[in-house]
C-alpha cells in the first residue's frame, strides 16, 4: 500500500524531473537523480515528453476557444436588442423590417414546454432511481440500467417525432399543443434525472439506513425521510442540470409545437412559442430578425447559465457535511 | 468504488410485535415497493412505445405504392431518399469524431494528469458548461463566427490541393459538410472528455509509479501505463459521442447548405445533409405521405443511434468486470 502523499510527492517530482530546468517553485523537494548514461536518446526522450506537454495543454486552449468566442459573440450581438422591453413584448402586429417585438410569449411557451416535461419525468425519474438502488435486482434491474443509459442517447429530434406520432394517433392529425412538446422533452430528460439521481441515491451510507430499520421505521419511510432527505440537495442539482439541459433543445419542439405571434396560456390546445424555436426561426427569416434570434440566443444561454450556477450553489451550501 | 447495491434485509414487520403499526409499515412498504418498480418498467414501456409509434407512423411509407412515396422523395423512392441522407449523416459524424476524439483525449490528460489538482477540477466544469449550450445557439455560432474565420484556410487549402477531391470546389460561405463536422465536434467533445477523463482518473496508481519509477518521462508514463488502460474507455467514449453526433440535428440545420448527393466533396457546399437536419427542415411544411417519410428517416436515424448506444454500453460494461482486479 502507497500512501497517497507520497504518490503526490512522486508524481510531482517525475513531472519536475521531465523539464530540463529546476522549476524554482518546487526547489524544496527531494529531487529523483536522474542518471544518464545515454546523453543523445535521453535528450530525444524529453524533447518528446515536452512535445507532449505542449500538445497536450494546446488542445485544452483550443478547447477554450468556442466557449470563449461563443459566450462574447453572443453577448456582443445581442446586448443591442435585449432588455426588459424585449423580455415583456411579443411578436404580435410585428411584421418585416420591423425593429420591435420581443421574446415575452416565447419565455411562457418554454416555461409551459419544461414545466409539463419536468412534471412528467423528475417523479418517473426519481422512482426509477429508488427502484434502482434499493428495490432492484436481477435481470429487470439490469435491463432498467442499460435502457436508461440508451435512452440519453436518443436524439432530439426522435423524440419529438415520437410525441408527434402519438399525439397525432390519439388525438387526430391537427392537434398541436404545448403537452406535444411537453412530452418529447420528458423522454430526453427522464433518463438524466434517473442517472444524477441514482447516483446521490448511492451515496447515502448504508448506516443511516440500518439505523432507522433498528429503530424500528419501515422500510417506505426510511427511503423518504432517511435517504431522501439526505440525498435532497444532490437531487435538486441533478434536477435542475436536467432542465437545464432540456430547455435549450430545439427540434423536438420544432417538429412539434410550431411557433406562434402571441401568448397561449393554454397547454392543452394550439400553438405555442418557445424560446429556441424563436431563435431559430428569427434567425432563418433573416434581415432585421437576426437582432432579434441573437437576443434570443443571450436569453436563452443566460437562463441556462443560472440554472447550472443555482446548481451549483444548492450542491455547495445544502450538501451534508460529512 | 463500489458497484454492488445495499444488500440490506428490511426489518420483518411479522416479527417485531408492534402490532397496528408495522400493518401500516407493511402496507406502504408494499405500495412503495409497486409505485418504484412501476416506475422503472413504465421506462422500458416508453422505450417501446417511441419504437412502437415510430413505426406505426413510418408503416405507410415503407408499403405505399412507388407511386406514392415518389412525390414526396423527389422521385427517388423511399431507400433512394434515405441513402444520401444517412450518408450525409455518417460523413458529418465521422468528421466530428476525427477532430474530438484527439482533442478530447488532449483535453482528458491535461485535466487528469497535467493540470494542478486545485485548477483540475474548475477546469472540467468549464468543458462541461460547452455540453450545456443550447443547439441553437452553436448554430448561430459556426455561422457568425466559425464560418468568416475558416473561410480563407479553405480557401487555401482548395486552390493548393484541389487536386484531391476532398479539398476540390470550395465556393465562399463555407456552408460545407467540414464546417458542418467541425461545429459537431465541438459539441460532442463534452460529454467524449467527460467520459475518457473518468477512465483516466481510474487508472491504477502503482502502473504510474511502476513506469516513472523505471525512468519514464511523463509522456512515457502516460503511454505505458495511463492510454492502454483507458483503451476502451476511449472506444466507448468516441461511441457515445458518435451517437450524440448521429442524431444532432440544429447545428447542420443551420450550417449545412442541404443537397442530396453521396461524394467526399468536403469543402463543396450543396452536396450533403443529414437524416436529422432533413427531418427538421422538411416536417413543418410536409403533409400526408411526406410526413410518413420523414418519420420513417427518423426510424432509421434511431435504430441507427440505439445500436451505437448500445454497442457502447456495452463495451463499458464489459470493462467494469475487470475493475476489481485492480
Amino acid at each position: 500500500m502507497t500512501a497517497p502523499a507520497t504518490a503526490a510527492e512522486s508524481r510531482a517530482s517525475a513531472a519536475d524531473a521531465g523539464r530540463t530546468r529546476p522549476d524554482p517553485a518546487g526547489s524544496g523537494r527531494v529531487r529523483r537523480p536522474i542518471p544518464e548514461p545515454t546523453p543523445v536518446p535521453m535528450a530525444h526522450r524529453r524533447r518528446k515528453d515536452r512535445l507532449a506537454t505542449i500538445a497536450v495543454c494546446g488542445a485544452f486552449v483550443l478547447a477554450l476557444i468556442p466557449l470563449v468566442s461563443l459566450v462574447w459573440i453572443v453577448v456582443s450581438n445581442g446586448i443591442s436588442r435585449f432588455g426588459w422591453t424585449f423580455l415583456n413584448t411579443d411578436m404580435v402586429g410585428v411584421y418585416g423590417s420591423m425593429v420591435s417585438g420581443g421574446v415575452y410569449h416565447a419565455i411562457i411557451g418554454t416555461l409551459q414546454v419544461t414545466g409539463i416535461a419536468a412534471v412528467i419525468s423528475i417523479p418517473l425519474g426519481i422512482f426509477t432511481a429508488i427502484y434502482l438502488v434499493e428495490y432492484g435486482r436481477g435481470p429487470l434491474k439490469r435491463g432498467i440500467t442499460l435502457l436508461v443509459d440508451v435512452m440519453t442517447g436518443i436524439p432530439s429530434i426522435v423524440a419529438g417525432l415520437f410525441a408527434f406520432a402519438l399525439f397525432t394517433i390519439l388525438f387526430g392529425p391537427a392537434y398541436k399543443a404545448a403537452v406535444i412538446g411537453g412530452v418529447a422533452l420528458a423522454v430526453l430528460m427522464t433518463p438524466v434525472v434517473v442517472r444524477s439521481v441514482e447516483e446521490m441515491l448511492r451515496l447515502v451510507p448504508n448506516e443511516l439506513r440500518e439505523a432507522a430499520y433498528a429503530l424500528g421505521v419501515p422500510r417506505w419511510l426510511t427511503i423518504v425521510k432517511v435517504v431522501l432527505r439526505t440525498a435532497i440537495a444532490g437531487i435538486t442539482t441533478g434536477i435542475m442540470i436536467a432542465i437545464a439541459r432540456v430547455i435549450g433543445e430545439t427540434a423536438p419542439l420544432l417538429v412539434t409545437v410550431g411557433l406562434a405571434a402571441g401568448v397561449n396560456w393554454n397547454a392543452f390546445e394550439g400553438r405555442v412559442a418557445t424560446l429556441p424555436v424563436y431563435v431559430y426561426r428569427q434567425y432563418a427569416q433573416g434581415g432585421a430578425s437576426i437582432d432579434r434570434a441573437w437576443a434570443g440566443a443571450l436569453t436563452l444561454i443566460a437562463i441556462v447559465m443560472l440554472l447550472n450556477l443555482l446548481a451549483r450553489l444548492v450542491s455547495r451550501y445544502f450538501s451534508p457535511r460529512t | 468504488m463500489t458497484s454492488a447495491t445495499p444488500r440490506l434485509s428490511p426489518p420483518s414487520p411479522a416479527s417485531s410485535g408492534l402490532g397496528g403499526e408495522s400493518r401500516s409499515g407493511r402496507f406502504g412498504n408494499r405500495l412503495f415497493a409497486a409505485i418504484s418498480t412501476g416506475a422503472g418498467v413504465t421506462i422500458l414501456i416508453a422505450l417501446a412505445a417511441v419504437a412502437a409509434f415510430l413505426l406505426v407512423r413510418a408503416w405507410p411509407a415503407f408499403t405505399a405504392s412507388p407511386g406514392e412515396v415518389a412525390d414526396a422523395t423527389q422521385g427517388a423512392g423511399f431507400w433512394g431518399y434515405v441513402a444520401p441522407l444517412a450518408f450525409g449523416t455518417v460523413l458529418s459524424s465521422a468528421i466530428a469524431l476525427v477532430i474530438a476524439v484527439p482533442l478530447s483525449i488532449g483535453i482528458a490528460l491535461f485535466i487528469s494528469h497535467y493540470a494542478p489538482r486545485r485548477l483540475a477540477s474548475g477546469l472540467g466544469y468549464l468543458i462541461d458548461l460547452l455540453a450545456a449550450i443550447p443547439s441553437v445557439v452553436f448554430g448561430l455560432w459556426g455561422m457568425a463566427f466559425l464560418q468568416p474565420l475558416i473561410s480563407p484556410v479553405l480557401e487555401w487549402l482548395s486552390s493548393t490541393l484541389g487536386f484531391i477531391p476532398i479539398f476540390a470546389g470550395y465556393q465562399a460561405p463555407a456552408r460545407n459538410v467540414l464546417t458542418a463536422g467541425i461545429v459537431l465536434a465541438v459539441m460532442i467533445m463534452p460529454i467524449i472528455t467527460a467520459t475518457i477523463r473518468e477512465v483516466f482518473l481510474q487508472v491504477p496508481r502503482l502502473h504510474e509509479e511502476a513506469s516513472l519509477a523505471l525512468g519514464a518521462t511523463r509522456w512515457e508514463m502516460i503511454r505505458q501505463a495511463v492510454l492502454p488502460f483507458g483503451k476502451s474507455g476511449i472506444i466507448s467514449a468516441s461511441m457515445l459521442g458518435l451517437g450524440r453526433a448521429l442524431g444532432e440535428t440544429m447545428a447542420v440545420l443551420m450550417v449545412l447548405s442541404p443537397g442530396f448527393a453521396i461524394n467526399f466533396f468536403l469543402l463543396k457546399p450543396g452536396q450533403h445533409s443529414s437524416i436529422a437536419a432533413n427531418i427538421a427542415a422538411q416536417f413543418p411544411e410536409s403533409s400526408g405521405i411526406a410526413v410518413d417519410v420523414l418519420i420513417a428517416t427518423g426510424l432509421i436515424l434511431f435504430i441507427l443511434t440505439f445500436a451505437v448506444n448500445l454497442l457502447a454500453r456495452w463495451i463499458v460494461a464489459r470493462r467494469a468486470q475487470f475493475d476489481g482486479a485492480n
